[in-house]
């Protein structure tokens, strides 16, 4: 699998202003067969010391510092979330990676996401469109929950037309029904 | 962010012929077509212009119609080249029942007279004889002129071998993708390149006249809605809303385009009025509503709707407060309707498991029928003269367009030299 899903459970408890996150627990894993329950669990770190974040062993930095968005090891290196055929459910394996990033945006008023929906070959183009603008829609929906403003994201819709894998097998389509949160 | 986009003025000729073509194949099937014989035409005064062989081409029309089976050059019993050289029991015993005859001279000012006549074997008598005028450039269009006249003829259908169609081709390499609006002739010779783009292109739809296209072209970094005159290349831009602006298609008078926009919030259908450019919206439901496609009488639209927790085919008036009526019950996909012109039938993509493939829905009796064998058939538009329905299917690996007679008897092939094409549009008349 080329895939790498961040499955992440965590509950986070914020210290004032947002400015310094301290994360309590956090799961990790690899590949995309783990559910929350099974990846690998770190133990909670309580007061993080650098603004940056903790380190968590084995697992993902979780910061919304400004630069966080551009740091390989921060669970917002997260960037694409899946989706089940004509599902526009974000699934529970993202809804984690989801709210990190409406956190994000809600800390860091000045940035902003385009949300980018994909579908796979299947079914018709403009249905596609259609139904890839709702699981941006979806994914948006989340963001909001999480505190990030209306302004912060714009959605763009290309259904099946911009494909990343161009097989006709599943996990070709698997890696096509996609929301790409792309920062601006 | 730059983006490249090349607007194409049309013109009309032969001087784009070194771009790629598209190849048609028939593969499938003549049971049940009409024998006729086209004898090749003499050239006087010139030798044979090879993009402008009128009875081969008139030939391949014939044939791609799916209503005719012409007799292969090697098997004609007699080469008749004038009406009185024609002996009508000798064809009739060979089960003929018309024979086309005609030549081609070239004038002392460098034009060609073109002149053919349709011959009725059982009346044993001409029914048809025309004379045209032609250049080097309009050999072609003339002869699918003659294809028109012989199909009207016979079949008492309007012919559309002489209007164009429109595609959208891709090309990937690794910089990205160019995405480009195509226009041919019916038979795939022609072609021409209005726009270009490294951003998608979808959707193209031909107006009512056969003068615009309606399609979708994302070059903006959103979806935007274009009409585009293919003679004089001038377009306008005519939804651009916040979302999604997608699926156009023109009411029979050309006044309007039926559109689905998200600007409300979920994916639905409007109309859009060409002559002020305002919306007025028909379907508002929080699933998804789009593909709309008009019935003849411009009362009615049919689209897919998603209300029904998969999509699914509906009717419903356009007119405010009209409640929807749904067509489709079989199957876990039914999708993207094209009426035929006499408003009969709906050719739509049915999708069973993973397998998609065109059906054709009586609107009457609601019986539906599988025409293709898939696996990712789409796109389906019905030729204008109801014979034959047009999609784009996956092949090898390829994405080719490819015709099905609305009997599902016979199919071909339209396949593209370099890169894919998809999502053809037939225009019912040439301007």
């Amino acid at each position: 699998m080329k895939r790498i899903f961040f499955v992440v459970v965590l509950a986070l408890s914020i210290t004032a202003c947002g400015e310094r996150i301290k994360p309590d627990d956090e799961t990790t894993g690899d590949n995309s067969n783990v559910s929350a329950s099974d990846g690998a669990t770190s133990g909670g770190i309580n007061g993080g010391a650098g603004i940056g974040g903790t380190a968590l062993e084995g697992g993902m930095l979780v910061s919304y510092e400004k630069n966080a968005i551009n740091d390989p090891n921060n669970v917002l290196s997260g960037k694409i979330v899946y989706f089940d055929f004509d599902s526009n459910t974000v699934g529970d394996d993202y809804v984690e990676l989801v709210k990190h990033h409406g956190k994000y945006l809600s800390f860091n008023a000045g940035a902003s996401v385009r949300l980018e929906g994909h579908a796979d070959e299947r079914g018709t183009r403009e249905y596609n469109v259609a139904l890839a603008e709702k699981r941006a829609q979806a994914v948006k929906q989340l963001m909001l929950y999480e505190g990030a403003g209306n302004d912060q994201i714009s959605i763009v819709s290309y259904g099946e037309e911009k494909p990343v894998a161009f097989g006709h097998d599943d996990e070709s389509m698997s890696l096509n029904r996609r929301v790409e949160v792309v920062y601006q | 962010m730059i983006k490249n986009i090349i607007i194409g003025l049309f013109c009309l000729g032969f001087s784009s012929m070194a771009q790629a073509v598209l190849k048609i194949d028939i593969t499938e099937g003549f049971e049940g077509a009409l024998p006729i014989a086209v004898i090749p035409f003499q050239w006087h005064g010139s030798e044979k212009v090879v993009n402008g062989d009128v009875s081969a081409i008139v030939v391949s029309d014939l044939a791609r119609s799916g209503k005719f089976s012409p007799v292969a050059e090697k098997d004609l019993i007699a080469r008749p080249q004038k009406l009185e050289d024609v002996h009508y029991k000798t064809w009739r015993i060979a089960g003929m029942d018309h024979i086309v005859i005609g030549d081609v001279t070239k004038q002392p000012d460098g034009t060609y007279q073109v002149q053919f006549r349709l011959i009725d074997i059982l009346k044993a008598k001409q029914v048809l004889g025309y004379s045209f005028s032609a250049t080097d450039k309009t050999l072609r269009a003339v002869a699918h002129q003659m294809s028109d006249y012989i199909f009207t003829h016979i079949t008492g259908l309007p012919g559309a071998f002489s209007t164009r169609i429109a595609y959208v081709t891709v090309q990937r390499d690794k910089k990205g993708s160019a995405s480009r609006l195509q226009v041919s002739d019916t038979d795939g010779y022609n072609p021409q390149t209005l726009l270009t783009s490294d951003e998608p292109i979808m959707s193209p739809a031909w107006s009512p006249d056969g003068a615009e296209l309606a399609y979708v072209s994302f070059e903006s970094g959103q979806a935007e809605i274009f009409t585009h005159n293919v003679l004089s290349g001038i377009r306008k831009s005519r939804a651009k809303f916040k979302g999604l602006n997608g699926a156009p298609a023109w009411s029979p008078d050309g006044k309007k385009l039926a559109i689905t926009l998200s600007k409300d919030g979920n994916p639905d259908i409007y109309t859009l009025n060409l002559a002020d450019n305002k919306t007025q919206r028909i379907t508002n439901h929080w699933s998804i509503d789009t593909e709309a496609a008009w019935l003849a009488d411009g009362k009615s639209i049919i689209y897919t709707s998603s209300r029904s927790g998969k999509p699914q085919l509906y009717l419903q008036s356009v007119s405010a407060g009209s409640k929807p009526e749904r067509l489709t019950f079989e199957g876990g996909y039914n999708a993207s309707a094209s009426v035929s012109a006499d408003g009969k039938y709906v050719a739509y993509v049915h999708g069973e498991g993973n397998i998609y493939r065109i059906a054709v829905l009586e609107l009457k009796t609601k019986s539906s029928r599988i025409l293709t064998d898939g696996p990712l058939d789409e796109s389906p538009e019905y030729a204008p003269n109801n014979s034959m329905i047009l999609f784009a299917s996956q092949e090898k690996n390829q994405a080719v367009l490819a015709a099905v007679s609305v009997d599902g008897r016979q199919k071909q092939r339209l396949a593209f030299t370099d890169g894919e094409v998809r999502e053809p549009s037939w225009a019912a008349k040439r301007h």
